[in-house]
């Protein structure tokens, strides 16, 4: 069967998933998309990521691929002939690649508490996260996309959590809009592309999941 | 024209030594330039302004920061002399994810290992060595992470075994006790140039530690 030589191991409203499905659509590679009940993990994703036990897992011909940025790199350099979306030039992947690490040690866990935290730790959190993105809207500085005139690695790292956005900003009652207006521009540019439209959950869906989750978590 | 190498460097950081081995591996001379991180130098500022951290590699002027990005990257434009990624995209992606790994086990713990006491230290050095067990299945066999050759996942790791001594010490245990197939593992390392230059007497560090502990007011 042809799509079962790529099977993704995933769960609907994770950014880190959905920057792997975003990769593989922009490269055009059909693949089996399974869904995880993290509260009751396959056997299939115990045995393909017995280390982490975490999605998403890319399995290429039966060999899995674990931690979202480095699918996105393998995807890109596996298939290397289409939609390239690292940079050729050393320098300017090393770029990328620093970009990307930010947006890992920032956003995910800046956001994070936004959605979990009150008072002042969610001021604090806030703070630090518009700053954050402000650096990104920087970087990002006149070009269509972080990747210049192509949608590139950084885009595909930072956009999943554009999903993510309107529970933050109901949860921490602010407007990302009216702090970092280019980076949604940036952000609905991205999102007419059809790789970023089929890959990204609805954003209220998100919110009631995330409603769900703090729910389960026990957080008001 | 020459290619001028410099690395904003730090003497007992085990994220500068990674770029120290590479460079050493690929036989690029360099210029090393200590810092001062608690009063930051306007280069280093300018360097990394977002992080401000070191090691920073600046090649022809141009930075680049965060040790593994720096490594791979020197790997790349240095492609024509001893290779630390494999060719295979496969290959490629197992050794960045140990390399990540690497960080995530053993590096952070590390961190927090000679700072902690009590049952906090005890859970610390549990993670500690699970990791460490976990990367001895990996090696497995082998000479090297890499292979017969030292690769990207033997230079993410060795580095820390320069604080073995110190955490040993903290943390009142034996590392060659619990994972013999790792200190086996970094004596080969050790007996490669590249490694021993760029590596630090763990005395040195051990002292280095003891300061730091009486500076921040712990036992």
């Amino acid at each position: 069967m042809a799509n079962a030589e790529v099977v993704l191991l995933d769960f609907w409203p994770s950014p880190f998933g959905m920057r792997v499905r975003i990769a593989l659509a922009e490269k055009g590679i059909k693949y089996e998309y399974k869904e995880e009940d993290l509260q009751n993990k396959s056997a299939l994703l115990l045995q393909m990521n017995p280390v982490h036990k975490k999605i998403p897992v890319l399995i290429h011909n039966g060999k899995p691929v674990a931690e979202s940025l480095i699918a996105v790199q393998y995807i890109d350099e596996a298939w290397k002939d289409k939609a390239p979306l690292l940079p050729s030039d050393p320098y300017l992947r090393a770029q990328a690649k620093f970009w990307a690490d930010f947006v890992d040690k920032k956003i995910y866990a800046l956001g994070r508490k936004i959605w979990a935290t009150k008072g002042e730790e969610q001021e604090a959190a806030k703070k630090e996260f518009i700053e954050s993105l402000k650096l990104m809207e920087g970087k990002l500085g006149e070009k269509p996309y972080f990747g210049g005139e192509s949608f590139g690695y950084v885009d595909v790292v930072l956009v999943p959590f554009y999903s993510w956005f309107y529970a933050y900003e109901v949860f921490g009652n602010f407007s990302i809009e009216a702090e970092c207006p280019k980076l949604i521009q940036w952000a609905k540019r991205c999102s007419e592309k059809e790789s970023v439209l089929k890959s990204l959950p609805d954003h209220k869906k998100v919110h009631g999941f995330v409603l769900e989750l703090k729910k389960r978590l026990g957080i008001e | 024209m020459e290619d001028k190498v410099i690395l904003l460097d730090f003497w007992s950081s085990s994220y500068a030594m990674r770029v120290r081995i590479a460079l050493e591996e690929k036989g690029i001379q360099y210029e090393a330039r200590e810092q001062n991180l608690v009063d930051k130098s306007p280069l280093l500022v300018d360097m990394n302004p977002i992080h401000k951290m070191i090691p920073v590699l600046i090649h022809n002027g141009k930075p680049t920061c965060e040790s593994l990005v720096i490594v791979e990257y020197i790997d790349q434009v240095w492609n024509d002399r001893s290779p630390l990624l494999p060719s295979d995209p496969y290959q490629r992606s197992q050794a960045r994810f140990w390399a990540d790994y690497i960080d995530k086990k053993i590096y952070t713990n590390g961190k927090k290992l000679w700072r902690e006491k009590g049952e906090k230290q005890e859970e610390v050095k549990r993670e500690f060595i699970a990791g460490l067990r976990a990367l001895e299945g990996e090696l497995g066999e082998k000479v090297y992470f890499g292979g017969e050759r030292i690769g990207f996942v033997d230079v993410a790791l060795v580095p820390i075994s320069s604080w073995f001594y110190s955490f040993e010490k903290c943390g009142n245990f034996s590392i060659e006790k619990e994972c013999p197939k790792i200190v086996a593992w970094v004596k080969r390392c050790m007996q490669k140039k590249s490694v021993s230059k760029s590596l630090p007497d763990p005395q040195k560090i051990y002292g280095y530690v003891l300061q730091l502990k009486q500076k921040l007011g712990i036992d």
